[in-house]
């Protein structure tokens, strides 16, 4: 696999991962993993009651799923910044596709443009990740943030 | 409404890394990479431990607002941004707390909602910043009124 400090502006960092359709295993198992047991991500009635037509994932399953197309690198660095905004609903079944895309680079940091999409090629987040080339062990480097 | 309990604190909490909870999340997201879970892997890393993924410390206990009470249901998420000094490491206590960071309402066709910041911070034993979380909560007019009654 290449490195991501040879990737550059307008590179992707590789193909984009699409995931299996959603299940609601997937959410009970990310409910029980984060914590966040709000019905509307596991229980259709709740979800009615709601005013959605079924049961939506947690935003931050999409979230953390998209996170993981940088952990292959990260003996090169580690993110520094992952800023999203959540733009639309994921439902079961849905299919979607995580991207990062190269927006800016420096010799300290590569910035990315991450999105994910369903299967309709609507985004359903979008944001920026930031990947640090620092070597983290020096901690006397912490900064306000 | 609201506009009171902006830059209201919650009392500090420790969180304690769990390589079990690690575990647990990097399953439910099917991000199964050795750099979270096997020890050797860890050790010989650059970070000299596993590590957690970005969005781990949503797990994290940040403490109670001793006088803000919102509903678990009807709100939206709207954004989410963490920022990192360096990586969470497995076994490492964390201090976390939050702090309403600022509200404000929009009207639109749906009627007028409320949009609410809040920020999390953990820290090391020295008080160190390892990351800072903000979430942008919407509150939905139907929602809105019901806190209002």
């Amino acid at each position: 696999m290449s490195l991501i400090v040879n990737k550059k502006v307008g590179d992707s960092l590789r193909s984009p991962l699409i995931l299996p359709p959603v299940t609601r295993i997937d959410l009970i198992k990310y409910a029980g993993a984060s914590g966040d047991f709000n019905p509307i991500h596991t229980i259709d009635d709740e979800a009615e009651k709601a005013g959605l037509p079924g049961v939506i994932a947690h935003g931050m399953w999409t979230m953390g799923n998209l996170a993981k197309l940088f952990t292959p690198y990260l003996e090169e660095g580690y993110i520094k910044t992952y800023q999203i905004r959540f733009l639309g609903m994921v439902f079961l079944n849905d299919e979607i596709s995580l991207n990062a895309t190269v927006s800016e680079k420096t010799t300290e940091e590569i910035s990315f443009e991450v999105v994910a999409t369903n299967q309709e090629d609507i985004p359903v987040l979008k944001g920026l990740v930031i990947f640090s080339l620092n070597d983290s062990k020096n901690e006397s480097s912490f900064h306000e943030l | 409404m609201f506009v009171n309990i902006i830059r209201k604190r919650s009392n500090k909490v420790l969180n304690v890394v769990e390589r079990g909870a690690v575990r647990s999340f990097v399953n439910a997201i099917d991000d199964v990479h050795p750099i979270y879970i096997d020890e050797e892997v860890g050790r010989r890393s650059r970070y000299g431990q596993n590590i957690c993924p970005p969005t781990f410390p949503c797990i994290f206990d940040y403490g109670d607002f001793s006088d803000v009470h919102l509903p678990n249901i009807g709100l939206i998420h709207g954004e989410q941004t963490y920022h990192y000094n360096r990586p969470i490491r497995i076994g490492e206590s964390i201090y976390c707390w939050k702090e309403v960071k600022g509200y404000k309402e929009k009207s639109g066709k749906s009627g007028t909602m409320g949009f609410l910041t809040i920020e999390e911070i953990g820290e090391d034993k020295e008080s160190n910043k390892i990351f800072r979380a903000e979430k942008v909560i919407i509150i939905t007019e139907s929602v809105r009124r019901e806190l209002i009654k």
